[in-house]
């Protein structure tokens, strides 16, 4: 029980953080009609990409002859850069139709 | 100090662009610059990583500069050049890239763990989750993409009591995880690579037996999945803009997740665990053999059309397959002209993804007006001289509403016969996607015309050109 309540007091800043991001990300989303939902699971998808700066802190924290690191994280910057570029890059290609059908 | 506060403002204006563009997102009118807006974010919260002051390492520019360059390159030429009727494949394996990405950094992680670097317990844990995630995350977006891209079919790797294997992976991955964590430092990189090995063999065996109709389901939870990995690694650095970032994809995409089970009457525990691909036995009742189809001929069906009040299109994978949308587009323009009123009506789970339908009926112009929803759609229907439905079968298969076996009874449709009559354009008579035949086929009401969507709606277009 201490170190629940321990955990609780410790971490209050970021419990908070959490519960409002899942509101927010549920309320924005419930809203969404669903002709928009394939672009917006793209552009989801992309932010998720947001893992990539893990990738950078890590590589920039190791020690220019730690091969290991820097040949595993440059592995998870590639990877991640595709998924951010190329999440973008899809979800604007699905965009661009709606955007000309404005006219 | 100074420097160290602009970093972290760096970072809560890109997580608040990102927020924000994804709001924009959901709204036709601004969901551009929405895109716009989160990639930005995106670039603020990379370029904020990039400069700011680490208290150990060697920076370590150039790779982390080519690896970019390289992952930048790749990313946008195969976003280029992919078809719109595969956008959903590519969604996919941008899914499992990212988990990927967390996948590395777990192992990366723990291989310094286990070289001495201190990590007290809450930091093991997240680590692992995002080890775990991320390699579920990994294998299953890269078998729904094998999947939806038609190079593995269902029967290919599901077999009876697969639910019950499942399960035993999901606690061997859950107990291989728990041990690593009580060994604590002595443990050994064999474990971590143990539970890679293991999250990665669950995330494939995870998507295998859901199979067809389910799979835009999937997606968006790996999705999710991909989210919470990420907001995982963020705990492990500290970085809040990942923390915010993850949590925010994963409770969006298990918000649209929840949606798309309400679109098709199915809880979420049922399509993870059952799975349309699964029921082989299912659909013996509707697939009676011997039963007879009437067809129509081109001519016929385009006087039928031309002389009607009002038609409905329905579209599916069919039409997106075929790239028919444009000639599906001439010939409602040269219906309308001579007065036939015109709509279309859009399944939610129509093609391969909410919303693929939509998408690609906007590129060839189609109005959004035009364009009904399942409950416009189905009060529309009655008073619908003649629907066609091109390329689409498990949206109107009226096993659904009173075959209890069928593997997709309950599943909202679409009510096409309620309409005076109906029309399915399709290749053959094999089943769609759900793998189950569609008694709508073999209904009184019910006329075929087979042959590629393409084809046959430019040549009925010329047809009616031609009265």
């Amino acid at each position: 029980m201490d170190t629940i309540l321990t955990f609780f007091s410790s971490n209050i800043q970021m419990i908070y953080i959490l519960l409002f991001t899942v509101i927010l990300g549920f309320e924005i989303i419930s809203k969404v009609p669903t002709v928009l939902h394939t672009p917006l699971m793209s552009g989801a998808n992309a932010i998720s990409g947001i893992v990539i700066i893990g990738a950078i802190i890590l590589m920039r924290q190791a020690h220019s002859d730690d091969y290991f690191t820097l040949s595993l994280g440059a592995i998870g910057v590639v990877l991640g850069m595709i998924n951010v570029i190329g999440g973008f890059a899809v979800t604007d290609r699905m965009l661009e139709m709606f955007k000309k059908k404005k006219k | 100090m100074i420097f160290d506060t602009l970093i972290q403002l760096a970072y809560m204006v890109g997580a608040l662009f990102i927020v924000l563009g994804i709001r924009k997102l959901g709204s036709p009118d601004t969901a551009k610059g929405g895109n716009i807006q989160a990639g930005i974010g995106m670039g603020i919260a990379i370029v904020a990583a990039m400069i700011a002051p680490m208290a150990r390492g060697d920076n370590n520019y150039v790779w982390i500069l080519g690896a970019m360059v390289v992952g930048g390159l790749i990313g946008w030429v195969s976003a280029k050049k992919v078809k719109m009727t595969a956008m959903p494949q590519m969604v996919s394996i941008f899914n499992g890239l990212g988990g990927a990405t967390a996948v590395v950094l777990g192992m990366v992680e723990l291989e310094h763990y286990y070289n001495g670097s201190p990590m007290n317990g809450g930091q093991l844990v997240v680590t692992l989750l995002a080890l775990i995630i991320g390699g579920v995350s990994f294998t299953g977006s890269m078998l729904a993409y094998l999947k939806l891209d038609g190079k593995v079919k269902d029967k290919h790797v599901t077999f009876n009591g697969h639910s019950i294997l499942n399960i035993i992976l999901l606690l061997g991955m859950i107990g291989v995880a728990a041990y690593l964590y009580m060994q604590g430092q002595p443990g050994g990189m064999g474990l971590a690579v143990l539970v890679m090995i293991v999250s990665m063999i669950y995330g494939f065996s995870f998507v295998a037996p859901i199979g067809g109709a389910d799979m835009p389901v999937v997606i968006s939870l790996l999705n999710s999945f991909t989210g919470l990995s990420a907001a995982a690694a963020g705990l492990i650095y500290g970085s809040l803009v990942m923390i915010v970032g993850g949590i925010f994809v994963g409770a969006a995409g298990t918000i649209l997740t929840v949606l798309m089970c309400n679109a098709m009457n199915r809880s979420l525990l049922s399509v993870v665990l059952g799975g349309f691909g699964g029921g082989a036995a299912a659909g013996a009742k509707a697939g009676v053999d011997g039963q007879i189809v009437k067809e129509i001929g081109l001519n016929d069906l385009a006087i039928q059309l031309y002389y009607s009040d009002s038609v409905i299109f329905v579209p599916g994978y069919g039409l997106a397959v075929a790239q028919a949308q444009k000639v599906l587009k001439e010939l409602d323009d040269l219906l309308s002209e001579n007065g036939v009123d015109v709509k279309y009506a859009i399944h939610p789970v129509a093609g391969r993804m909410p919303g693929h339908m939509n998408v690609l009926l906007a590129e060839a112009d189609v109005p959004y007006p035009k364009l009904l929803d399942l409950e416009e759609a189905n009060a529309g229907f009655g008073s619908t001289d003649v629907v066609v439905i091109v390329g689409a079968n498990d949206v109107v298969n009226p096993a659904a509403n009173d075959d209890p076996s069928s593997p997709i009874y309950g599943m909202p449709i679409l009510e096409v016969l309620d309409a005076k009559a109906t029309i399915v354009i399709k290749r053959s008579m094999s089943p769609g996607y759900a793998g189950i035949q569609n008694p709508l086929f073999f209904h009184d009401k019910n006329k075929m015309l087979f042959g590629d969507a393409k084809d046959v709606i430019g040549k009925i277009a010329g047809e009616v050109k031609g009265l």
